[in-house]
């Protein structure tokens, strides 16, 4: 079966070439059975990248441990859902499964494309094989999964143990429909400059694949947010690591693409601008993608030592950002600019919100990558960590956020800033009288949390605003307002479900920055600690056996006799300790706690959290994942793309 | 694509024999507001063997030492500027998870503000030379055309 895979994957490989070159020929030449070629091969290369990822699967789930990747990364005695998780765990096996919904995509274009133009659809595909080309040469030569060990050994290596939980199976697969959802989108700007021809109706194909990719990206971050949050164990939620940087910055970029998709489609203007944010989306999933396997962020010299993969990453990096700006710096200039438009209408907002987050993008970009070029370049070590981008980062997001709420409600052309404002007056007024109350009751110390709460109820109530005077509420009767609001279009409702998951998500973080508290005490059993507002006794340790693991587990209760249990493991294989923090959700507040070492006189150390509204953080991820949903099941876009929106349903039906 | 951040963490805790808590119960001040103090600083203090972890998240022997290092230097009356100079004299400016602005990081600095105000600049000058070109929608010589047609026709 292994054999079978890998050669299912070599094929996969050649018949990417075929991809790459024939359809785009056809469509230079209008030839149209050299254009034909592309929908039948994508499909085929998919099928079989499939039968490769089916075959590591199947050997991760019988143990093979004959094939090194198994050996390193799964034991025996692991559960089944690790098991099968695990195929994804390792470096080979993620790169797999990338490639895998590359050429689904891919296979999804060809497959529902039917209305595409024939030559847009031809250099779509012929993209999109370029990637598929690539990463594929990528795999088999230095990544290969399918290699086998003789002897075979007898016991596997285990996987690592914080990458035993059910975040592996939900996380990777989110976030790689995002990242690679966004190559889609490459694909057809790039195909745009190859054809030097751009319009609405691309805007229309485009924006469904937009909406998916970012879609699927919210939610692999807020999923991970939450993995990292539960398992890391100090209950932090976001920690600007590199790695997690690396997925903000294509979310950031996507966004904003998003937003520009949207103008162009309505009033063709800024279409090179958006040809450019779908490239520079792409890039920087790419970029991402070099970060997290070259090695380069655990140290520069890291790189250094084990290049191959590295220095492969890079080709790819610099031949396909490279090479798209060079194409775009080559045919921008041909492709004519579209509507006008005054400063204060829907336009101008939606460039004001491009113009804050593309520069968010760069602050994150050149944070991240500034340590590595100061040590590559300068031989100079400095960090660059949480401290510097909560600085920069929430500055730049502020005035965005006040404006989220004025967006929907300007008028496309031309609007008038005064007559939305004064609709917006209720939910102004509102806002600043929460945030004197949360002054008041928090003993008028934190201005700064009260300006946090009056923004987040701003964007809450602005959303809800929004619709309400879309349906007219208040100027007509009741029921005429109801049939109104039932009858608006589902993007409308999109942007309002984002909008406002966007403010659960910016009040969560609020309240939990400004409002949460922290216990740190050697407790005994039967003694207690004061958290919340609430009284936590601790009950006692016992020892605890898992299917790979020992545990010691840590009993609390509360007043009202809820358990909560928190635990150190010990996986042996490995000879690795984890935390499992012990969590108890109250509504949208948590408790949190956490064991640390046991004393000599027979107590343990206990660090316990307040973690007040600290769900809406991810709450709001999820709501922002429901409006794109409903955005995408609008029928204006079933109308002006029905092929692709068609395509959109089943990849989202694939990824539940 | 979080697995190297795990990875890292990973690493962070196979140098310990047992999983640890990073703030020691020992460690805390007597005074609140001076511990409240100590955690902030120890936030943005880079903890030197770790992957990106500030001293105040690490449970490293070498964030405790430092975690326990500010916390004297304020019992000692030090403010927070003079904790951050007594530390970044030992450890250096790697230390600091937010640099200091100097010329070397600049870049770092600036690029928000630069590119905001480039983008806004440029943005405001493609709306005035919209506005310039609606205004002009007629030249000089398009109007004494124009008025010369209409002469013709009243004649």
């Amino acid at each position: 079966m292994i054999e079978i895979g890998h050669f299912a994957l070599v094929l996969a490989f050649a018949l990417a070439l075929v991809q790459s070159t024939v359809p785009l020929i056809g469509a230079w030449r209008g030839d149209a059975r050299m254009m034909g070629v592309g929908p039948t091969v994508a499909i085929t290369g998919f099928a079989l990248t499939a039968l490769a990822f089916v075959a590591l699967l199947s050997a991760f789930a019988q143990s093979d441990f004959s094939v090194a990747n198994v050996w390193q990364n799964s034991h025996s005695l692991k559960p089944m859902l690790f098991k099968i998780t695990g195929v994804w765990g390792s470096h080979e096996g993620s790169m797999l499964l990338w490639v895998l919904i590359l050429t689904f995509f891919g296979a999804l274009v060809a497959a529902f494309g039917g209305n595409l133009p024939e030559t847009l659809k031809a250099n779509v595909l012929a993209v999109q094989g370029w990637i598929g080309t690539t990463f594929l040469l990528f795999i088999l030569t230095t990544s290969n999964p399918f290699v086998r060990l003789n002897p075979a050994p007898v016991e596997g290596q285990d996987l690592n143990p914080i990458l035993q939980d059910i975040g592996l199976a939900v996380h990777p697969p989110l976030l790689y429909l995002g990242y690679v959802g966004f190559s889609i989108c490459f694909s057809f700007a790039v195909a745009a400059l190859i054809e030097g021809r751009i319009d609405a109706a691309w805007a229309r194909w485009v924006r469904p694949w937009t909406l998916a990719a970012w879609m699927f990206l919210t939610g692999g971050i807020a999923m991970g947010s939450y993995w990292a949050y539960y398992e890391l164990g100090w209950g932090g939620f976001w920690f600007w690591d590199p790695v997690e940087n690396a997925s903000f910055m294509p979310w950031l970029a996507g966004t904003a693409l998003l937003h520009s998709a949207v103008v162009m489609e309505k009033r063709s203007a800024l279409k090179i601008w958006t040809l450019l944010l779908a490239i520079l989306t792409f890039s920087l999933s790419l970029l991402g993608t070099f970060l997290v396997r070259s090695g380069v962020l655990t140290s520069v010299h890291a790189f250094a030592t084990d290049p191959s993969r590295g220095v492969f990453i890079l080709a790819i990096l610099t031949l396909f950002i490279g090479g798209s700006f060079f194409l775009f710096a080559l045919r921008a200039q041909s492709l004519t600019t579209g509507g006008l438009f005054h400063p204060i209408s829907r336009e101008g907002a939606l460039v004001l919100n491009n113009l804050f987050l593309t520069t968010a993008t760069a602050t994150v970009l050149v944070g991240t990558l500034y340590p590595l070029l100061m040590d590559a370049l300068a031989g100079t070590k400095i960090s660059v960590g949480a401290p510097f981008f909560n600085f920069t980062f929430i500055p730049l997001m502020v005035p965005l956020l006040v404006a989220v709420p004025f967006g929907p409600m300007l008028a496309w052309k031309r609007s008038d800033l005064f007559a939305v404002s004064q609709r917006l007056a209720f939910a102004f007024v509102s806002a600043i009288v929460i945030a004197l109350m949360v002054l008041m009751l928090s003993d008028r110390k934190s201005a700064l949390a009260a300006a946090g709460i009056a923004l987040s109820s701003w964007l809450l109530l602005g959303a809800v605003t929004d619709l309400a005077v879309k349906a007219g509420i208040g100027k007509v009767s009741a029921g005429v307002a109801f049939r109104r609001l039932a009858g608006l279009p589902r993007s409308m409702f999109g942007t309002a479900l984002a909008h406002f998951g966007l403010g659960l998500t910016v009040l969560g973080i609020v309240a939990v920055t400004a409002f949460g508290t922290e216990s740190i005490a050697t407790l005994k059993k039967g003694e207690a600690l004061d958290i919340g507002g609430r009284h936590v006794r601790f009950e006692g340790l016992r020892p605890v056996s898992g299917p790979n693991y020992t545990a010691q587990t840590g009993t609390f209760t509360l007043e009202d006799g809820t358990k909560i249990e928190s635990s150190k493991r010990f996986y042996p294989v490995r000879q690795m300790p984890t935390t499992e923090a012990g969590i108890k959700t109250l509504i949208f507040s948590q408790i949190y706690i956490q064991l640390g070492d046991e004393t000599a006189d027979g107590g343990v150390v206990v660090h316990a959290w307040w973690k007040p509204l600290v769900t809406l953080i991810w709450l709001g991820g999820l709501v922002m994942m429901a409006g794109a949903a409903v955005s995408l099941s609008d029928r204006r876009l079933r109308v002006g793309a029905p092929a692709a929106r068609r395509a959109k349903l089943a990849s989202a039906g694939g990824a539940q | 694509m979080r697995l190297c951040r795990f990875l890292s963490v990973v690493l962070v805790l196979l140098a310990m024999a047992l999983p640890s808590l990073a703030v020691q119960p020992d460690e805390v001040l007597k005074d609140p507001v001076l511990e409240a103090r100590a955690r902030s600083l120890s936030a943005g203090l880079r903890c030197m063997v770790c992957q990106n972890q500030s001293i105040d998240d690490s449970n490293a022997d070498l964030a405790r030492d430092l975690r326990i290092l500010v916390r004297e230097r304020l019992q000692a009356g030090d403010t927070d500027a003079e904790v951050l100079d007594y530390v970044v004299a030992r450890y250096g400016e790697f230390v600091l998870l937010r640099p200091r602005f100097s010329w070397g990081n600049a870049l770092l600095w600036l690029t928000p503000a630069i590119l905001l105000l480039a983008g806004i600049g440029y943005a405001f000058s493609r709306s005035r030379a919209h506005n310039r070109q609606r205004a002009q929608e007629l030249s000089d010589d398009e109007q004494a055309r124009l008025r010369q047609i209409l002469q013709e026709t009243e004649h």
